[in-house]
């Protein structure tokens, strides 16, 4: 690989506190050589390929801690190339895979079987999640210590939640002494049973079944006070309301180390936005009150928030176009989360800093790999985006499998320009 | 020989009746108006009009019904429509056929209108997306049944001349009721006052926001009430999760002479059937010609869907 330069660009890099206009050489090892403001042209090797990104700015590789990509199993709504796609053209490097597939991914053999289908199909990082329990059962725990020597770097029921407290106990303990990172949905199934949007004024008039926030907030309750007696590597995939965050602040106060997620989903939309059974809308967790999202955004800020992810879940049209209650539950957004997040930056909700911080750095501390940092000797995964770029949301247009999104039509400013992986480019916008 | 090109495309739009959500007063006004000409009619020895002469009217029931079913058949065939009835319930569905995929099987035998009562809620606007012809709720999910609160509308003028300033208790399972849902938003757009009544375990969330005033207790809700409208318990309702159990319903929510005295003094009482008799209304006051509106209900049910019917259809 020849040398590279990238030059005249802001680049933004939450893990060593840069925000600065500077260059980036990048080794013929697809290596970060030098970075930052001091960096000159004559840095470089003459032979070295220039880049000029004047006006644009530089982040690491975005890190999406939760993605469903279909294979094995599910091939027509998402496979590894689509994915890849998708997530380059919106700047993500690199994935977290759920193993929610048909077969799950709970077993030795499986993971093989992705791992290698994935290096064979995929261009992106993939890191592959296996299941909590085997078949998502919510029973017996998988094989943490095995499937961790294998390359599973965390174990989650993905959209399913552990009820048994007994089973979550015995997982939490195992997991305490073994240092596996335990990614949990919360959700209790009998208060969110039927349920498929919050529990409010919207679900009242549209006469659907809703699912109360208590819902949420009993099993973060229950998993948290678990903890403290197994402090184990302990994640919440996704929250979505207020009180959740409530319990997690109490919590955090108290010292208990865990991990918080949410989707952008819940922070750029609504209840509201379900409008007349837009089935699109339906996702897990529902869409709340303005209030939830507005609280959660402030969650970001405040830290009790660490990661965005963008819950990419690709559903065909066939799944979708049913009555409300029967439709399948999910959307696409892996291509849009960069953009979607920008949102709070442009609409002065959040620091463009902390939405980097949160998509990069901070997931890749909370599964323990060496990426979201652009630092001197890390791999040269790099988005580069033009931050003011206004552009409409076409799902057509979308490189998913599935054009599945909830944001279909809503006008952003932000788009991804280029995206490097091992310093090759291979994404720019046309 | 040439094939007739569909041009079912360039149609106009038709409208339709997903909910009372949807209507404008006016609209709501002009199916009472038209239905009151038809309450004459039904009541005449010679029934059959031929308004709509050469339309087809497919009602399409993925929920087991006998009243409203049976009311729009008959609202259909005294207009002269040709009515095909068809119970989704056991057929082509149950063979893992979509909503849409009998839509659009339906579609293509040009009917002019489609009846449709399903279990989920918003079927008939997924329906009406798909389809040429118009479109009327016969009640979806706990949605709304705008044809029922239309009929009872027209039932309250029939006996009080007007809706405006009435005050309307509804009572029972607010939270399960469709019939609920269409009569509130009804009731409020003809001026009434509405008021809720029922266990807090059945009273959806967030009610009061749809215009209502919500009580847990008969006494309180009923007070200076013209209207009381009972709805139906569910049988799988009354038990267990949501109740402690029939009897204790009945105690504080059935109605029964004594707690209809916490109404005005010539309140009337309403049903949209089929009765739990000894559940939510006490079986003597059901039958009480003087208070209860139970069968003008039914019998004005067919006018004000033989008005629906004959404004949508076109």
């Amino acid at each position: 690989m020849k040398e590279k330069i990238l030059i005249n660009a802001r680049i933004i890099d939450p893990s060593q506190k840069m925000d600065e206009k500077g260059s980036i050489i990048i080794d013929g090892k697809g290596k970060i050589k030098m970075i930052g403001k001091n960096v000159k042209k004559s840095d470089a090797i003459s032979s070295s390929e220039v880049i000029d990104l004047k006006n644009y700015i530089v982040i690491p590789g975005i890190v999406d801690m939760k993605a469903f990509v279909g294979e094995p199993g599910y091939e027509y709504k998402e496979n590894f190339r689509t994915l890849s796609q998708a997530a380059l053209a919106g700047g993500v490097t690199s994935v977290v895979t759920m193993p929610n597939t048909k077969p799950i991914i709970d077993n030795v053999s499986m993971v093989d079987f992705i791992i290698r289908r994935g290096r064979d199909k995929a261009s992106i990082n993939l890191f592959p999640c296996a299941s909590l329990t085997r078949e998502i059962s919510g029973n017996e725990m998988s094989e943490f210590g095995l499937l961790s020597k294998k390359g599973i770097i965390g174990f989650t029921d993905a959209i399913k939640t552990v009820q048994n407290t007994e089973t979550m106990s015995k997982i939490m303990d195992y997991a305490s002494d073994i240092g596996v990172l335990i990614m949990q949905h919360v959700e209790d199934y009998e208060l969110s049973k039927n349920g498929c949007i919050n529990n409010g004024e919207v679900s009242t008039r549209l006469g659907l079944e809703g699912i109360s926030y208590i819902a949420e907030k009993i099993i973060i309750e229950r998993d948290l006070s678990l903890l403290s007696e197994f402090p184990c590597r302990y994640h919440i995939n996704q929250i979505s309301s207020k009180d959740s965050l409530d319990v997690i602040k109490r919590n955090k106060e108290k010292g208990l180390k865990f991990s918080v997620g949410v989707s952008i989903n819940n922070l750029s939309l609504n209840e509201n936005d379900i409008g007349d059974f837009k089935t699109f809308l339906k996702l897990s967790p529902p869409l709340r009150l303005e209030d939830d999202r507005t609280s959660l955004v402030s969650g970001i800020k405040s830290g009790l928030i660490d990661v965005i992810v963008s819950d990419h879940t690709p559903e065909d049209e066939e799944g979708k176009r049913l009555p409300f209650a029967q439709a399948a539950t999910g959307a696409i957004g892996i291509e849009t989360l960069l953009p979607l997040a920008l949102e709070m930056h442009h609409n002065e909700s959040l620091d463009l800093t902390k939405i980097i911080e949160t998509l990069t750095i901070n997931p890749a501390k909370i599964l323990k790999i060496n990426k979201g940092t652009i630092k001197k000797g890390s791999d040269a995964d790099i988005c580069v985006f033009d931050l003011d770029k206004p552009w409409a949301v076409k799902g057509d247009d979308l490189k998913s499998k599935s054009k599945n999104t909830a944001i279909e039509g809503r006008k952003l400013q932000g788009k991804v320009f280029m995206t490097f992986l091992n310093g090759d480019l291979v994404f720019k916008s046309k | 020989m040439a094939v007739q090109k569909n041009t079912s495309a360039i149609k106009s739009q038709p409208k339709h009746l997903l909910g009372i959500q949807n209507l404008s007063i006016q609209e709501a006004k002009k199916i009472l108006e038209e239905a009151k000409a038809f309450i004459s009619l039904n009541r005449s020895p010679s029934k059959k009009l031929d308004t709509l002469r050469g339309k087809t009217q497919i009602n399409l029931f993925f929920e087991p019904s006998t009243r409203t079913q049976s009311s729009f058949d008959l609202a259909g065939k005294r207009l002269g429509a040709d009515v095909m009835t068809m119970n989704v319930g056991n057929s082509a569905l149950k063979k893992g056929e979509t909503l849409i995929d009998t839509a659009m099987t339906l579609n293509a035998m040009h009917p002019d209108i489609i009846v449709i009562r399903h279990q989920d809620s918003g079927a008939p606007n997924l329906l009406s997306q798909k389809v040429n012809c118009a479109v009327v709720n016969a009640g979806d999910g706990r949605r709304e049944h705008p044809t029922q609160a239309l009929l009872d509308a027209l039932t309250i003028i029939n006996r009080k001349k007007t809706i405006e300033g009435l005050k309307i208790a509804i009572c029972g399972d607010i939270l399960h009721s469709r019939v609920a849902r269409s009569n509130i938003y009804l009731m409020n757009m003809l001026g009434a006052e509405v008021n809720v009544i029922g266990p807090k375990t059945l009273m959806p969330k967030s009610i009061e926001r749809l215009g209502v005033k919500s009580f847990t207790d008969m006494k309180k809700g009923l007070d200076k009430c013209d209207i009381v409208m009972m709805l139906r318990l569910q049988n799988e309702r009354m038990q267990g999760s949501f109740l402690p159990s029939k009897r204790e319903y009945y105690e504080f929510f059935g109605l029964t002479p004594e707690k209809l005295k916490f109404a005005s003094k010539d309140a009337l009482i309403m049903h949209p059937g089929p009765m739990n008799r000894g559940v939510e209304i006490d079986t003597k006051l059901a039958d009480d010609i003087n208070v209860s509106l139970v069968k003008e209900q039914v019998e004005l049910g067919v006018a004000v869907r033989m008005a629906c019917l004959k404004i949508y259809c076109k």
